[in-house]
């Protein structure tokens, strides 16, 4: 199967009096075609940053200085701007987190999403409308006509998130990144808007990536998981996999820290301290300095990519070990 | 370009002011949010409305002027000069006289008026009818507070909005030039201006222009780098919208309340500096500013003669007052962030 995008090595650097830091760091995945990866992680992991390298729209001083983002075997970042632009919106959309500070509040939704087709398509504007109208119903909006000409500000933060996805699905693109897309609405709009991610995926055979924190929405929506650690990925696994067989520490950590999986009255395990700041970041295993597992090459040596399993990937000296043994026996 | 004498210029600019009026107010009908808008602008500010609406007529009336039709026995007219409509309603009580308020005679010497308690508000010491010098001020005041504006917002929007967006090198310039602009005393620039532009409409207003961007290219400039990082504007970036796309969609019109507020501030600002600049002697010819100035020695005369200077502060009190006023509402109207689904 060739991936619809391949990210490879991709390293995004801030500038900083210590020099440039690496808040991505070598971060290698792929997407196929209707498939949904999920790229998980705690905040200052650099999941949100990784998603605006693959656009180039990581804010500046911020710059992606290695790598290569590949679209159909097309890669992204030698591109000139107006080539990237004819990408951003057509075949890569973006939903973000914030649905209420996403939409401009002087204009019109209908008329942000009508702009958002003819930016890339020419149509006369009745049919750029007549399509919004349409795109409204499908990801079910109630009285589509009368939310045309409404306001931001008179919609709901579950309308909003919704009019967003209209939006970025108004160009039929191939391929969804979806940052965070429900950590700012409540449980039940959340399960709403869930549900249309999926109905829309299965009718249009849009791949996503999905970057959350929630694993409860992972379990919900991915086919495979990817998990970032200060800049780094860990882990990567199918869903089920991931969910039942946990090979790094830090996913292991993650997934014991879900409050329905510990049993009732007992302490919810945690993983102790924070992700330290870039600018103190271990020079051997990020997780290092946290993990309950850590032995004598953990601190200073990073550890290599092993694949343990058919497309599971980790990174780990004490996996590694572990194999060693299991191999020798 | 054809040249036309400046009477015919001045009656072909109310022309096209009528005409810009109509179009407004017709697009503003068609639309329904503009036509609310403008509903409740209405209901909350009638009276101030009313008065701003009536020195801009006022201010039409006297751009309106044609030559000849003054009927004999008239004097201290000029033959052949062009008059205004306002000019043409006051020839009869057009008498050089010093007098008081509906006086039928005049100071001093005592000779009677030929038109008893015509000069409604006396007369000044030139003998010019005081109610007539503060209706040909409106005028001024609309030119100098419209003009200055039209020429010093688009250039604090375009240097601000230019350098918040772009930052860089222009940035650094354009903040330099700010900084120069504002640490020089204002009233110096604007007298060495004028005395190099000499002293006309025009010049005044360049020169207060000039003088003036400062404040609002500041703002804006801090306002846009507020804008370029919101969320909306990286949302348009990641669907693939242009950046001059982006600053004349996403960012100017997030500006519009601040252009509307600022104006209005403006506005009566300039008209109050106008004053200030007649007061040193190289104000507009006509304004209020000149007629304060022109009444301030009178003011120490006994019995003391407080007409002019009464005539020309309530005339500028007015005007001020109602077009803040006004500002305010349509703030509070048009500013989709404060709106409400209730009104």
């Amino acid at each position: 199967m060739s991936a619809l995008l391949e990210v490879d090595g991709l390293r995004t650097c801030f500038p900083s009096s210590a020099g440039a830091l690496p808040v991505v760091d070598d971060v290698s995945f792929s997407l196929g075609r209707g498939e949904t990866l999920a790229l998980v992680g705690e905040s200052g992991s650099g999941k949100s940053i990784t998603a605006l390298s693959l656009l180039r729209l990581v804010p500046k001083p911020g710059r992606v200085t290695a790598g290569a983002v590949r679209l159909d075997g097309r890669d992204l970042l030698p591109l000139s701007v107006g080539e990237i632009r004819r990408v951003r919106g057509r075949r890569i959309a973006m939903i973000f987190q914030e649905p209420m500070t996403c939409l401009n509040p002087v204009l019109r939704v209908g008329d942000q999403v009508i702009e958002a087709i003819r930016l890339h398509e020419r149509v006369s504007v009745s049919e750029a409308r007549e399509r919004t109208r349409t795109l409204f119903v499908e990801v079910g909006i109630p009285d589509p006509e009368e939310r045309l000409s409404a306001y931001p500000h008179q919609l709901s933060g579950g309308l909003k998130q919704r009019v967003m996805i209209a939006m970025a699905l108004s160009t039929r693109p191939e391929m969804l990144i979806a940052d965070e897309p429900t950590t700012a609405l409540d449980v039940t709009v959340q399960a709403q808007i869930l549900e249309l991610l999926r109905k829309l995926q299965r009718e249009r055979d849009t791949a996503i990536l999905l970057i959350t924190h929630d694993l409860g929405i992972v379990n919900e929506l991915a086919d495979r998981v990817a998990v970032m650690y200060a800049g780094r990925l860990v882990e990567v696994a199918p869903r089920e996999a991931l969910f039942s067989d946990p090979l790094h520490p830090y996913t292991q950590g993650l997934l014991r820290s879900i409050p329905g999986l510990a049993r009732p009255g007992e302490r919810l395990p945690e993983i102790p301290g924070v992700v330290p700041p870039p600018d103190q970041w271990p020079t051997g295993c990020r997780f290092a300095t946290r993990c309950p597992k850590r032995f004598d090459p953990c601190a200073d040596i990073q550890p290599e990519e092993i694949e343990p399993a058919r497309e599971r990937r980790v990174w780990c000296h004490e996996v590694e070990r572990m194999l060693a043994i299991e191999g020798a026996r | 370009m054809i040249s036309l004498e400046p009477h015919v210029w001045s009656n072909l600019m109310v022309v096209a002011l009528v005409g810009v009026g109509l179009g407004v107010v017709r697009a503003i009908r068609r639309q329904r949010l503009w036509r609310e808008a403008a509903g409740a602008l209405w209901r909350r500010r009638r009276v101030a409305i009313v008065i701003v609406a009536l020195y801009v007529g006022v201010g039409l009336l006297d751009s309106i002027a044609w030559k000849g039709g003054v009927p004999e026995g008239v004097t201290g007219v000029l033959p052949n000069a062009p008059l205004t409509l306002i000019d043409r309603a006051f020839l009869d009580t057009r008498e050089a006289s010093y007098s008081a308020p509906f006086a039928d005679r005049e100071f001093y010497g005592g000779r009677p008026l030929r038109h008893p308690g015509s000069h409604w508000l006396g007369t000044d010491i030139l003998g010019r009818d005081v109610v007539y010098m503060a209706l040909k001020g409106a005028r001024v005041a609309l030119l100098i507070g419209g003009l200055t504006s039209l020429i010093a917002i688009p250039l604090a929007l375009l240097f601000g909005v230019g350098a918040g967006y772009f930052g860089g090198r222009f940035d650094d310039v354009v903040f330099f030039l700010i900084s120069t602009l504002a640490s020089m005393p204002g009233l110096l620039l604007l007298i060495a201006l004028i005395m190099v532009m000499g002293r006309s409409t025009f010049s005044v207003c360049i020169a207060l222009g000039v003088t003036s961007w400062v404040g609002f290219c500041r703002l804006s400039r801090a306002e846009t780098l507020k804008l370029r990082e919101l969320d909306y504007v990286a949302a348009a970036r990641a669907l693939g919208v242009s950046e001059p796309r982006i600053v004349f969609r996403h960012i100017l019109p997030n500006l519009a309340h601040l252009v509307v507020i600022t104006f209005v501030l403006m506005f009566s600002g300039l008209v109050l500096s106008e004053a200030v600049l007649s007061w040193l002697g190289i104000g507009v010819d006509g304004s209020w500013g000149q007629m304060i100035d022109g009444a301030r020695n009178e003011l120490s005369r006994d019995p003391i003669i407080w007409w002019n200077i009464f005539a020309a502060g309530t005339a500028l009190f007015g005007l001020i007052l109602s077009v803040n006023a006004v500002g305010d509402a349509v703030r509070d109207v048009l500013d989709p962030r404060t709106l409400r689904e209730d009104r």
